[in-house]
């Protein structure tokens, strides 16, 4: 059964085409890659999703409802969690503060005047925070500034960040874009073991390596339009990809 | 009929004003970032340089007055008549031209120091901290100016050829029903020279293009090799002496005092929003926009439908634009939305 | 590790000292406000009141970090309502808050719903926009309600309707505010001004420490996150600007409680501007700091203002002639009529120097003093005490 289906997805800025009639299956539970080359549009059909960018044209029905004209905290609401290419934390809090807010708003909805209680009071929302930092190798830092953070270790934040949220779908915009291998790999892993949670997920990524450990299905977007789909063996295999995309280097 | 004309002519003017002010602070802005709340103080410095000029040349002397004979008294007569007798005298009379010229090297040493003494360490600090640090330096300047001037206004006439009004009517054929103060009407011509000649500098000269080009985008002007600092200082030191001009042409409108400048900061800055921030001629027609409005505003006319409406309309104006243009009427995406 | 209490503020417990210990420091001001030559009543009111008013501010400003240029507006209302109430209504204190924090809340609801639209400058400039109107409408239009530049009075003759029904209105003498005839003046309105001072410390502190309050904080931090964090932050801030607008009301009142008349200069953007000024002063996010912004400036002011040339030549008066002259001469630039100056300077180097204000000076020489120790003590968020 499919989680996300996009429809015949056009934006353009300026008159110039960024997505040509995009079509996008996502099922539930899979790890679906979309690569491409740069200045492809995946980064523009991600915020197609989230209420960053309104397309010109089509549909984005995530489980039976549409995505579009809706605020980003509606969609969020809905159950879609997003990670950001460039970490998008709160750096002037502590790590457990960081985590502890999303899940107040997967608990409390997009509004509550909770001033009463005492934050450190909440005794479910923090177990539940320090669980997922446990979970991220950050447990240790929950004290700290995440703005002090190393950046792969903002974007292990980040990804703690969503997850606390429990969502359906989870969207990576490059989660180990200018990571060291050793961090990438760790990141692999991690990607892998939420992934036994059954999130789906989407995936912008450019590394190959990463690709092929953890998608199921691999869509290639060039030049705003869909090129193939399909496991990342057809992919590797497809030489449309190969000669649009990597001009014949091997895979 | 004639009454529209006069307040649109009155709307200019004080657009006019407006629009120098305004200009400064969105170069300044659009330039270092920097939103400077001290462009207020620097205009009441502009005007207190005339201040300055008028007490340097009226410096006078005690001299016993002849013509009263039944007991001994005092009269003052300035040096300069005496020394010069009516071409002295003349040069009291045109003190506020002469402030002109004195305001040009006064202010743009005001205006070097503080960007070199103070602004420039706030080029990568928040907005918020910047205002809050120019409104400290906009206090301290008024306090000082405060200390030696006294709190009083200080009348600044203009020389007498042009303290008259002018009537307009009659090229209209409708004598005695538009009469204009002639400084008023120097004002408008001299605010439009002055914006005229800015424009003109950035558009025309190479230091202009750099201007420009770094307005647009500081990172790749600075990549090509270009120091952008230092024009940038200098940008700084013509937004100032704008300021100062526009501070001495006001005095004959306006008797300066220590606040004037707190007075004319706010409008200044609504009309900077109004225009864009960052925005050269968002800035000049939001200036002349505000100036027309108000001056309509205070039409008996108006303010009998609407009772208040003249003490409200250029904030009420600002609210409205806001909401309908986030950016201001020219404004640039993302700026100062962080 | 087991989990530690410093990793979303302080605990509990600390915090019920702290806030013991601030309410001793407030309830004993006359005796220990005494050594510093500040020990008289109308110093001390204008302390807890406006230290009221900028707990208030800092709610807005120091949590969210909108900086807003226009809350005088909200003190100028909460005078003229509470002056109202006393004119109308009766000379007791307590309708006259509630009118107050009523109508500030009123107008903060709709001033705040337009001005949130926007964010960064453009908020600061829609919040100063509407602060002027408000002024230049009381200066003109509105002078029917709040009597132009006379400013807004209490006479003998007012209806005062419920001590009409209660038979206790006397047209004869001048009416004073009072709490069930207690009369709001001298040390009396001091203490009224302090059990509410305290009252509202107390608010703030629980809205610092609750969920609400770590949001608004994290709203600061980065908005763009709060909203892909499902999360709509219009009214988060709405309701920070909406608090902070009613502290202010409830400043003004008291203001107007203490001393029975209501100007339209108290809503003049320099004001506006007065409570940002205490609010960094003392340092903006923290809880004390703005308490303590406001009386040091106030303090200032009155010490500052009352010098003149007499006590600078006494106080210089160990120095030689010429130097003497020199020093109250430069002396007395910062003082008397010229203490504004003084703010201005001292601001200045604030924002300079010590961004963090008085509250991030203490923590500096406390941390100073830890090293010194030998001690140090890794890895803990901001003490937001």
């Amino acid at each position: 059964m499919s989680i996300l289906t996009v429809q015949g997805v056009n934006k353009s800025f300026a008159g110039l085409k960024a997505l040509n009639q995009v079509n996008l299956k996502v099922e539930q539970g899979h790890v679906h890659a979309i690569i491409g080359p740069n200045g492809a549009g995946k980064s523009t059909l991600l915020n197609c999703f989230v209420g960053r960018l309104e397309p010109d044209t089509g549909t984005v029905m995530f489980d039976g409802n549409s995505l579009l004209n809706r605020r980003p905290h509606e969609i969020n609401q809905l159950g879609v969690a997003r990670v950001f290419q460039t970490p998008e934390i709160f750096p002037d809090l502590s790590l457990l503060e960081n985590v502890m807010i999303p899940a107040f708003a997967h608990r409390d909805g997009a509004f509550k005047l909770n001033w009463l209680p005492r934050i450190d009071g909440e005794a479910e929302i923090r177990d539940k925070a320090e669980h997922i930092l446990e979970d991220v190798g950050l447990a240790d830092n929950r004290s700290d500034h995440a703005g002090a953070l190393s950046r792969g270790d903002k974007r292990r934040l980040e990804l703690a960040m969503c997850l606390v949220q429990e969502p359906r779908l989870l969207l990576l915009d490059e989660p180990t874009a200018g990571m060291s291998r050793a961090d990438t790999n760790s990141t692999i892993d991690l990607l892998k073991r939420i992934g036994e949670r059954g999130i789906t997920k989407i995936v912008i990524e450019h590394d190959m390596h990463v690709v092929f450990s953890l998608a199921h299905r691999v869509s290639v977007l060039a030049q705003g339009t869909v090129i193939a789909e399909g496991t990342p063996e057809e992919i590797r295999a497809n030489p449309k990809v190969q000669e649009a995309y990597l001009g014949g280097a091997h895979l | 009929m004639d009454a529209i004309v006069l307040q649109f002519l009155d709307g200019l003017a004080k657009g006019g004003n407006y629009a120098l002010i305004a200009l400064g602070l969105t170069l300044i802005f659009g330039t270092l970032g920097v939103v400077n709340f001290a462009h207020g103080a620097l205009f009441m410095l502009g005007a207190f340089c005339a201040v300055t000029v008028q007490k340097l040349l009226t410096l006078s002397e005690r001299v016993k007055d002849e013509s009263i004979t039944f007991f001994d008294a005092y009269k003052e007569i300035p040096y300069l008549e005496t020394w010069f007798g009516d071409t002295g005298h003349m040069l009291i009379d045109y003190s506020v031209p002469i402030s002109l010229l004195a305001a040009i090297p006064v202010m743009l040493l005001i205006g070097l120091a503080m960007e070199r003494g103070l602004i420039r360490f706030f080029y990568h600090r928040s907005h918020a901290e910047q205002i809050l640090v120019t409104f400290g330096l906009a206090i301290v300047l008024q306090e000082l100016v405060k200390a030696q001037f006294g709190a009083n206004p200080i009348p600044t006439p203009a020389p007498e050829v042009v303290a008259g009004s002018l009537d307009i009517g009659v090229w209209f054929n409708v004598e005695g029903s538009i009469v204009y103060p002639y400084w008023r009407l120097i004002y408008l011509a001299f605010s439009t020279v002055v914006i005229s000649a800015v424009f003109a500098f950035l558009q025309f000269t190479t230091f202009g293009m750099v201007v420009r080009a770094g307005m647009q985008d500081r990172e790749t002007v600075g990549l090509l090799g270009i120091n952008v600092q230092r024009r940038f200082t200098i940008v700084f030191g013509i937004a100032v002496i704008v300021a100062g001009l526009a501070g001495v042409m006001y005095t004959p409108i306006q008797s300066p005092d220590y606040h004037m400048g707190m007075d004319f900061l706010v409008l200044s800055f609504v009309v900077v929003v109004v225009g864009g921030m960052g925005s050269l001629p968002g800035a000049v027609l939001a200036g002349f926009l505000l100036g027309v409005l108000q001056s309509f505003a205070s039409m008996n006319e108006v303010k009998s439908i609407i009772p208040g409406i003249d003490q409200v309309i250029i904030y009420l104006v600002a609210v409205i634009v806001l909401q309908v243009r986030p950016r201001g009427l020219l404004g640039r995406k993302g700026v100062m939305e962080g | 590790m087991a989990p530690t209490v410093s990793a979303i503020g302080g605990s509990a417990r600390t915090d019920f000292i702290f806030m013991m210990l601030f309410a001793a420091a407030v309830l004993t001001a006359p005796f220990w406000a005494s050594f510093i030559g500040a020990g008289y009543p109308d110093l001390l009111q204008k302390w807890a009141i406006y230290g009221l008013f900028a707990i208030g501010f800092n709610i807005l400003f120091g949590l969210t970090g909108y900086l807003s240029f226009g809350h005088a507006a909200f003190l100028g209302i909460g005078s003229y309502a509470a002056v109202w109430s006393f004119k109308l209504l009766t000379m007791n204190v307590l309708p006259a808050i509630a009118f107050a924090i009523l109508f500030s809340a009123l107008f903060a609801l709709a001033i705040g719903y337009i001005s949130l639209r926007r964010t960064g400058i453009y908020f600061s400039i829609l919040t100063l926009a509407f602060a002027q109107m408000s002024y230049n409408l009381a200066y003109s239009v509105l002078t029917p309600i709040t009597n132009g530049e006379t400013g807004l009075k209490v006479i003998p003759t007012d209806p005062r309707i419920l001590e009409e029904l209660a038979g206790v209105r006397n047209t004869a003498v001048a009416p004073t505010t009072s709490l069930f005839g207690v009369e709001m003046t001298g040390y009396p309105g001091f203490y009224f001004c302090a059990v509410i001072l305290i009252i509202g410390f107390f608010i703030a502190m629980k809205i610092a420490r609750s969920p609400f309050g770590t949001m608004l904080k994290a709203i600061k931090s980065n908005q763009t996150r709060m909203n892909y964090t499902g999360f709509n932050t219009r009214p988060y801030t709405l309701a920070a600007f909406v608090i902070s607008g009613m502290y202010a009301g409830m400043a003004g009142a008291l203001l107007a409680s203490t001393d029975p008349l209501a100007g339209a200069e108290r809503m003049q953007w320099t004001a506006s501007g007065e409570v940002v000024l205490m609010t960094i002063l003392g340092g903006a996010g923290t809880l004390l700091g703005p308490v303590l912004g406001a009386a040091v400036i106030k303090y200032f002011e009155n010490i500052f203002s009352a010098f003149n040339e007499q006590v600078l030549n006494a106080m210089f008066s160990f120095l030689p002639e010429v130097l003497k002259e020199g020093a109250v001469a430069v002396a007395g630039l910062f003082v008397g009529e010229g203490w504004h100056l003084t703010l201005g300077v001292v601001f200045m180097l604030i924002v300079i120097f010590l961004p963090g204000g008085i509250m991030e000076g203490i923590r500096r020489v406390h941390k100073l003093f830890k090293r010194s120790d030998g001690s140090s003590r890794s890895g803990a968020a901001a003490e937001s005490a």
